[in-house]
């Protein structure tokens, strides 16, 4: 992975942010880099032009909230998962984006989808436990995989696509061939679950997982430290595992982040790792290196954030806010 | 507290027999409370032959009447669930209660609660006892007025029964000037009572010997020194005796276990079998939690797993009971401290919310497959049919038979069953 020009996490900063009617769950740009869509407390798909920031509705797609969106590989497609268990494609650039397909992908919410490498196939995983594989070209189901016991809050592809990670609730990570279906292992990523007794409730769960460009490690985030589930008292904490042993190296976290969970992360081309945190303490990229627990170097958003998605050119970062805003950073110097 | 005795009042004369440990019937008909508290003759007369019951469902911690009782889909403050048709058409409930939808043609929506307080503690106290706390005196919770004024004299049985989601069982303090008699015996986690078998080592005749000797001198102590607190001593040891007789009654795990499977193998579910169970075997009130729905995190993830388990074990629950005709002698309530707000905060969650929010009821004279009270389009404030604790509190007894104005007699003293500053509602009433 080459290191764009400037690249510099240390030195990141807002560009843009662009106001919504309701609270933003979700963020992807466009594989082109053109646009970001956004999902969002309502059953719309938005879509922001990163040139001039101009706002397009997506309608017709969902009945309710939009949790997951990918987007194509050849830049076509924009693809949404709702909490409807529908899957709806749209076309990305069209003026007025009208749903293409849309299919009944789950029973229950859609939390997390990804497109393979190769972009042939879109992975889903939502509250049914069950991970199903998709022919993009047309929706058709390619086959699934069963086993988690609890929702799926986290799905993705292997950097080469012959693998599929999925997280659920109680910390299961499993990895699925994707030509087979057999699950070929399961990591233990138990340190992001806990039961609370007292409050008689499961908690936490596997919200992120990236597998690093060359192979080596795999990183699973989410929250530990859960004293009070219900209070949302506990703190950001991110795995991060041997991919070939699958010993666990290392737990990441980042101190002074009260109430904080890790949404997403993303492994940057200088290889480290980069994390979406949201708390009571507000919303953090947080910056961690393999090689040491605590984070380098953290960001503070200008408020609580719910998703991230890194731009194609590996400089921006868009980042989906609870306070009805899309924001984009840049992860170098400001322009002079 | 010294006790009049000079009163001569059915109340006393049950404590006293059952002080002696009989276990003859009573008068036909003769009630802890006395007949005088049932609203018509006609009622009363009906009690003689069905026992009038009550069971609470106590949704711990404020359950979200958003992702249950009154969805509103596609607003700003709706969330992520739709909502669904039920069993009566044009009444909607959350996705989240898809059986329990299908019982809808038993149940009664009360979509206009407004409690005006969000504190756990006080919201509890007033839903439960139907009056705000005060410092200057307490109020006995709706179990116990219910033991009092609906057990027929002659049970054998407690009157007020909690069943708690944790903890090892024992008495509550929820009576109030009923006197600890009509306190509440916690089932902890859906045990069986503590300490209710003969140890293994003493033989049934000796054990019966013993509780003849310190019943001879109870009784003369008793008849110098009687008082309020004697009584109460003398009756636990005649209630845990009771108890050691039936404590069948209270253990779930006699029902087959095809039911155990089917009301759900979590402990919610065991808990709703032991009350159809309980109420089968003639306990007045039964009262068990489910927690926890205090969800100022995550709500919606929370609303999934909780509901999940409430609507399997409730809607099983509703139609045994409809099926077992017990729905006319038995009143559901399902109730919270209060309810959730319509605005999500930033972790996904809900806070307290008492201005607008939901009750559900069914049975004896709740009408069926009603809606009752209206909020507005975002759910925010109440539109019509605006109902508080105190209003709940009388119809729920109304609805059991009771005359919910009338008063008890403590000590030569009235006190009245219900606040009187406030009355029953009359459409929720058939």
């Amino acid at each position: 992975m080459t290191i764009p020009e400037g690249f510099d996490p240390k030195l990141a900063h807002m560009v843009s942010q662009w106001p919504h009617d309701r609270p933003l769950n979700a963020c992807r740009f466009d594989s082109a880099g053109r646009f970001v869509f956004c999902g969002s407390e309502d059953a719309a798909v938005e879509r922001f032009s990163l040139a001039d920031g101009s706002r397009t509705v997506l309608n017709g797609g969902h009945q309710t909230w939009v949790r997951a969106i990918a987007c194509s590989k050849d830049g076509v497609h924009a693809i949404s998962g709702g909490c409807d268990g529908k899957i709806t494609w749209w076309e990305s650039a069209a003026i007025e984006p009208k749903p293409i397909r849309s299919i009944d992908a789950h029973k229950g919410w859609i939390r997390s989808l990804d497109i393979s490498p190769d972009g042939t196939l879109l992975v889903s995983g939502g509250n049914d436990n069950i991970v199903r594989l998709w022919n993009i070209n047309d929706g058709s189901l390619v086959r699934e995989f069963s086993g988690h016991l609890r929702h799926v809050y986290c799905v993705t592809f292997s950097p080469q696509g012959e693998f599929i990670l999925s997280g659920d609730l109680t910390g299961g990570l499993r990895q699925w061939d994707t030509t087979t279906g057999k699950e070929v292992r399961t990591f233990d990523a138990t340190p992001l679950h806990s039961y609370n007794g007292g409050q008689q409730v499961d908690f936490g769960g596997i919200r992120a997982i990236a597998v690093s460009p060359d192979g080596k490690w795999l990183v699973a985030g989410g929250l530990h430290k859960a004293t009070n589930p219900l209070g949302a008292v506990h703190e950001p904490l991110v795995l991060l595992f041997d991919w070939q042993t699958q010993k666990l190296e290392k737990q990441l976290i980042a101190e002074g982040i009260t109430q904080g969970v890790i949404w997403r992360l993303k492994w940057l081309s200088d290889g480290s790792i980069m994390g979406l945190c949201g708390g009571g303490s507000g919303g953090f990229l947080v910056f961690w290196k393999p090689e040491t627990e605590k984070d380098y170097h953290r960001f503070q958003l200008p408020g609580l954030a719910r998703d991230m998605d890194l731009h194609p050119d590996g400089l921006q970062v868009a980042t989906a806010h609870f306070d009805r805003h899309l924001r984009v950073s840049r992860l170098a110097a400001k322009a002079t | 507290m010294k006790i009049n005795y000079a009163c001569r009042s059915a109340e006393h004369g049950v404590a006293r027999r059952q002080f002696l440990g009989s276990m003859a019937a009573t008068s036909a008909g003769l009630m802890a409370g006395g007949l005088g508290v049932f609203s018509s003759p006609v009622i009363a007369q009906q009690l003689r032959s069905v026992q009038k019951r009550i069971v609470v469902f106590n949704m711990h911690g404020g359950l979200s009447q958003l992702e249950s009782w009154d969805p509103k889909p596609g607003t700003g403050t709706g969330g992520p669930f739709l909502s669904i048709p039920t069993s009566v058409p044009g009444i909607h409930v959350s996705e989240l209660l898809p059986q329990t939808a299908q019982q809808m043609h038993h149940l009664c929506l009360v979509r206009g609660v407004n409690t005006s307080e969000d504190d756990h503690g006080k919201g509890a106290y007033m839903m439960l006892t139907g009056r705000r706390q005060t410092p200057a005196g307490n109020f006995p919770q709706l179990g116990a007025v219910a033991a009092k004024a609906l057990t027929p004299a002659d049970s054998a049985l407690p009157g007020h029964i909690l069943i708690t989601p944790g903890g090892s069982g024992g008495r509550g303090n929820d009576s109030a000037y009923l006197g600890p008699k009509y306190s509440s015996i916690y089932l902890g986690n859906g045990n069986p009572p503590q300490n209710t078998t003969r140890p293994e080592n003493m033989a049934e005749t000796s054990d019966a010997a013993r509780q003849d000797f310190r019943r001879a001198v109870n009784e003369r102590f008793l008849n110098r020194r009687r008082t309020a607190v004697t009584e109460a001593f003398a009756y636990s040891y005649e209630q845990a005796e009771q108890l050691m007789r039936q404590r069948d009654v209270f253990d779930v795990t006699k029902e087959p276990a095809a039911e155990l499977e089917r009301y759900g193998t979590h402990d919610f579910g065991r808990h709703c079998l032991l009350a159809r169970r309980l109420l089968e075997q003639g306990i007045t009130c039964v009262q068990l939690s489910h927690s926890n729905y205090d969800t100022h995190n995550e709500n919606f993830n929370f609303h999934i797993e909780q509901m999940g388990e409430f609507d399997r074990s409730f809607s099983c629950f509703v139609a045994d009971l409809a099926a077992r005709g017990m729905l006319d002698s038995t009143l559901i309530v399902v109730l919270s401290e209060f309810g959730r707000t319509p605005n999500i905060n930033q972790y996904y969650g809900r806070d307290h919310w008492s201005r607008a929010w939901s009750v559900c009821l069914a049975g004896c004279r709740i009408p069926r497959g009603a809606v009752y009270g209206k909020t507005n389009a975002d759910g925010t404030a109440v539109e019509d049919g605006q109902v508080d604790h105190g209003a709940l509190f009388h119809t729920y007894l109304q609805a059991a038979g009771v005359d919910s104005t009338g008063s008890f007699d403590i000590d030569g003293r009235d006190m009245p069953i219900a606040d009187p500053s406030t009355a029953a509602v009359s459409q929720l009433l058939t």
